[in-house]
């Protein structure tokens, strides 16, 4: 789906007058500004949009927008952001967060929002490390990670941010970088479009406390050879000269091969719309880390009911049986009895 | 069915009758009906159900008991009763835990087929309590309930097994004929209610017929009785619990007020009952979400607000401690959200299903930070309703999450309930912000998100309305703008502010009313209470008052802020005694805010009060001397 609107603000519109207070040369900068430059073609209303977000360095977002906005606290912002999307199914609600916030503290709100299909679109900014709290070792640094807080390294197996969501039933799951603009714009304008809970997972640096987490993969040199980029319909081709491919062993696997050796037919087309999210797994488990050929892209979209529409159906349906509510009959609706003057 | 022919029918002003026995007897079912049909015949009634937390423990168990008792009477009543002249225990299990409820004097009513000696054995007991003399003191009657209910099962053609299960129903049967029950409400309710189980419908009423007969035909009771319709006001009357109640209260409040409701909530006992109305009334606009935690339920509910919802969240003390934190949110954002605390047992999982009045200062005090926020509590099931109304009033007018308190035994208990007429609710209605409500200094209009009305509430503006973008958060925020602050000053303007709002609503509070025969400090005592003491104070007021003293009643509803006038008229009394399901709670409250020496009555038992209690504790502190109670006595008119 592409909006054909004319733009009737700019991305200045939709900054608001707040200093933005990130420490300097955050990667959060270049998402809000890849934000802020798209939303204009969205054809959206700075009234009709609210972001939601959490606690954390990217819980700050919704300030620096000049829509509505709501920055409730640690891990919640899921929930919040539920209440309101069932209830006000004419707005746009974004929910920014990052991988603490999204995946250990409010882990279980953002499984359920996923799994009920809310109408919401969640951009979780994954820096693999808690930057408010001064650098201790988020659900995403990799094992052995050594931080304030593990001074001897993490024991802990990190999450895959694309494999949870689409294991708690995400109907859109994507991924994107900070280091390109086109790209996030592209993945976020996919995300707003679709009904129901969009998913899309941000490899951010953290400057300050896990500087380069990602720039083995998302610099300008290694991103030919390191990224993946998904698209449907295609046969999932990368390199300069799209000289590497993935293909889908008979054991269910999938592996990075050169296109060379396998050729073309025996690659993997990519199929986003697959109802079945086991592939997209596979896809999601390629890379064991951001150190090597890791997909980027769209890896599901799949269109499921949306839970508030199904909510406000419920709702109509309550009224065509019944009639509107009649407060009358419903304090009456026990049995009652009358005692005569 | 005619009434009994042979039998003298003879007058009781009131009488309060527990049944008793295993939780898959169906006890609250015929304790229920039994209440229906009383209420429908013009009683005036109160109930208080009690059951275990578990849902079927072990049959025959002491933990598996569960109990229904009902008070129906010719006049007003206050009370579910302080102990049952009449007990009828379906098994020996149901007769060891409820037995010694019943005074001396009383009437115990036993299913003697379930005395084996397996079940005497598993209820703990080493002799037949029906055969030594330990019942000595009681009219026990045995009744082969479980034969008599199998052998009308044949008839319907229902196997043994299942026959044996409409037992209840010829308890039920019979106890309609001892106190002259109408049978045609309850056969009727037994046909709406079996309707699709034609089969299970004719052994109920089988057995419901044969209990009844048999009552009549067997020359075990010398006579029935007769308890004559209260003169009620007129009006039209249902009977309600304070759940149903409760629930009522929201969907009014928010017709009133004209804005849908969304429920954020979680199950937990005792309030799922509110979750489950309101999920049936979507024909009101009413979205019930059950959410994955009680953090998501009050988040939702939060959100829901900011989108111009009225956002309540529905729970326990359990589900408030996980809330706390959200609430603190509401409290700094100053959006409208009901908080109801069905209050039960602490701490911890605590006594599911027993009530307690143990989370006053939890809803006071229970958040991080200055966090005030205002409290209402319902004093009886119906009372629920207005309770409800006000709670909606205060959030709305004043933008603020307020708790609602109820407890396990409103939540369950019912009473008849003369329903209001809908044109005299109270009008609620609140205005979004449309406009912009500041002028920059470059002469630009502009919104800031915390200029606040004369009640100090901020604008409720809500997504969707153009030029009144704004982004508000958890952060302290700057006086006016709600922008991020961190300034010193500030925080302690907004402090001041958030504080200075919530004791703004004791003007909206009307005056109190005391109950005090000669006026406001006429009497020596004062009895204090909040919430659900309601009916135990009051009826202890008329016993008091039976034996010419004087006592004062006053019954606090409104506990953050407190009235305006409460402070005069606490200091009006030699003594104020505040009884509490707590170890003193509102007293220290009190004692804090008015430098009076309030006393505490408290009571931890997972039971209300009882009349006698309250009583005792006044005479104390009047120095008379412990009377000797019975059970007609109990409950005098007023
Ligand atoms: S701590 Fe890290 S993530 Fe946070 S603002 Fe600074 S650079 Fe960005």
């Amino acid at each position: 789906m592409t909006d054909t609107a004319t733009p009737t603000t700019t991305a200045k519109d939709w900054a608001s007058d707040q200093e933005v207070r990130w420490c300097p040369g955050c990667g959060d900068y270049s998402i809000l500004t890849a934000v802020r430059m798209l939303m204009p073609e969205l054809g959206t209303t700075r009234e009709n949009t609210v972001f939601l977000s959490g606690i954390g360095c990217a819980a700050r977002f919704p300030y620096y927008m000049n829509s509505y906005g709501l920055h409730s606290i640690h891990g919640r912002a899921p929930a919040v952001a539920t209440g309101l999307a069932v209830t006000r199914p004419d707005l746009d609600v974004w929910v920014v967060t990052g991988d603490g916030d999204a995946l250990s503290i409010g882990g279980n709100h953002l499984i359920h929002a996923l799994r009920r299909n809310v109408n919401i679109t969640i951009l979780l900014f994954n820096n693999q490390i808690y930057g408010l709290t001064k650098g201790q070792y988020s659900p995403t640094s990799e094992q052995g990670k050594v931080t304030k807080s593990t001074p001897f390294g993490s024991l802990e197996t990190p999450f895959n941010p694309i494999s949870l969501a689409l294991g708690a039933e995400a109907t859109f799951v994507a991924r994107t970088h900070d280091m390109d603009r086109k790209h996030m714009q592209e993945t976020f304008r996919r995300a707003h479009a679709h009904k129901g809970a969009a998913f899309v997972e941000i490899y951010q640096n953290c400057n300050v406390f896990n500087d380069g987490a990602f720039e083995k993969i998302t610099s300008k040199d290694a991103r030919p050879d390191q990224l993946i980029p998904l698209v449907h319909g295609q046969p999932i081709r990368f390199g300069a000269d799209l000289q590497h491919g993935v293909v889908l062993d008979p054991d269910g696997r999938v592996r990075v091969v050169e296109v060379a050796d396998v050729g073309e037919s025996s690659l993997l087309v990519h199929d986003e719309k697959r109802d079945d999210p086991g592939l997209a797994f596979q896809l999601s488990r390629l890379a064991r880390g951001p150190y090597e050929p890791t997909p980027i892209g769209v890896f599901r979209a799949v269109e499921h009911t949306e839970y508030g529409a199904a909510m406000s159906r419920q709702l109509l349906e309550a009224n065509e049986r019944k009639g509107p509510g009649d407060l009358t009959a419903l304090l009456a609706s026990g049995g009652t009895w009358t005692v005569e003057a | 069915m005619s009434t009994a022919t042979e039998h003298p029918t003879i007058e009781l002003d009131r009488v309060v009758i527990r049944f008793a026995g295993d939780s898959g007897d169906g006890m609250q079912l015929t304790g229920t009906q039994f209440n229906s049909v009383s209420s429908l015949f013009g009683n005036d009634t109160a109930t208080l159900p009690d059951f275990p937390a578990e849902i079927r423990a072990p049959a025959g168990t002491l933990a598996g008991v569960s109990a229904f008792q009902v008070h129906i009477s010719d006049h007003d009543i206050l009370t579910p009763g302080d102990a049952p002249s009449v007990l009828v225990a379906m098994n020996p299990a149901a007769l060891k835990s409820n037995g010694h409820f019943v005074p001396p004097g009383g009437t115990i009513i036993v299913n003697v087929d379930a005395f084996d000696e397996r079940s005497l054995d598993k209820a703990g007991y080493t002799t037949n309590p029906l055969i030594d003399s330990s019942l000595a003191a009681y009219t026990v009657y045995e009744v082969p309930m479980t034969s008599l209910t199998m052998e009308v099962g044949k008839l319907a053609g229902v196997k043994p097994r299942e026959a044996e299960r409409s037992k209840n129903f010829f308890a039920l049967g019979l106890l309609s004929w001892l106190y002259s029950r109408p049978t045609e409400p309850t056969l009727d309710w037994i046909t709406a209610r079996f309707a699709k189980t034609p089969q299970v419908l004719d052994a109920n009423t089988r057995a419901f017929k044969a209990g009844f007969n048999f009552g009549e035909t067997a020359e075990l009771f010398e006579s029935n009785y007769q308890v004559r319709p209260a003169v009620h006001a007129p009006g039209t009357y249902t009977n309600v619990t304070g759940n149903t109640a409760l629930a009522w209260g929201l969907i009014a409040a928010a017709h009133q007020a004209n804005l849908p409701i969304f429920l954020g909530s979680y199950p937990i006992t005792p309030a799922s009952d509110i979750l489950h109305e309101l999920a049936k009334h979507k024909e009101f606009g009413i979205r019930t979400f059950q959410a994955e935690d009680e953090i998501a339920g009050v988040g939702a509910a939060i959100g829901a607000s900011f989108g111009g919802s009225l956002g309540i969240t529905t729970t326990s003390g359990p589900g408030i401690d996980l809330k706390s934190e959200s609430i603190g949110m509401a409290v700094s954002l100053e959006l409208p959200l009901l908080v109801v605390d069905i209050q039960r047992g602490g701490p911890s999982t605590g006594l599911p299903t027993k009530t307690e009045q143990s989370d006053l200062l939890h809803a006071m005090y229970g958040r991080h930070g200055e966090a005030p926020v205002p409290i209402v509590a319902a004093m009886t099931p119906s009372h629920c309703f207005e309770a409800a109304m006000e709670a909606v009033r205060i959030a709305v007018t004043y933008r603020t999450p307020v708790f609602l308190l109820s407890d396990g035994y409103l939540a369950n208990g019912s009473e008849p309930w003369r329903l209001p007429d809908v044109a005299d609710l109270p009008e609620l209605h609140v205005e979004f912000a449309t406009e912009m409500n500041h002028t920059e200094a470059d002469g630009t209009k502009s919104f800031w998100p915390y200029i606040r009305d004369e009640n100090l509430a901020r604008p409720w503006a809500v997504p969707g309305t153009p030029g009144l973008e704004h982004r508000i958060g958890g952060l302290e925020k700057e006086d006016g703008t709600g922008n991020i602050s961190y300034d010193a000053e500030n925080h302690e303007r907004m402090v001041h502010l958030r504080a200075a709002k919530v004791a703004a609503i004791a003007r909206s509070i009307p005056p109190l009313e005391v109950d005090d025969v000669d006026g406001v400090g006429g009497a020596p005592v004062l009895v204090l209470g909040w919430g659900s003491t309601y009916g135990a104070i009051a009826a202890g007021v008329r016993r008091v008052r039976a034996r010419g003293l004087k006592m004062a009643h006053l019954q606090l509803v409104h506990l953050n802020p407190f009235p305006s006038d409460l402070g005069d008229i606490l200091k009006a009394y030699d003594h104020v005694l505040v009884p509490e399901a707590n170890l003193g709670q509102l007293s220290k409250m009190i004692r804090a805010e008015y430098l009076v020496d309030a006393k505490i009555l408290s009571k931890v038992q997972g039971s209300p009060f009882r009349a006698a209690e309250i009583e005792l504790a006044v005479l104390e502190l009047l120095g008379v001397d412990s009377p000797s109670t019975t059970v007609a006595d109990e409950e005098v008119a007023s």
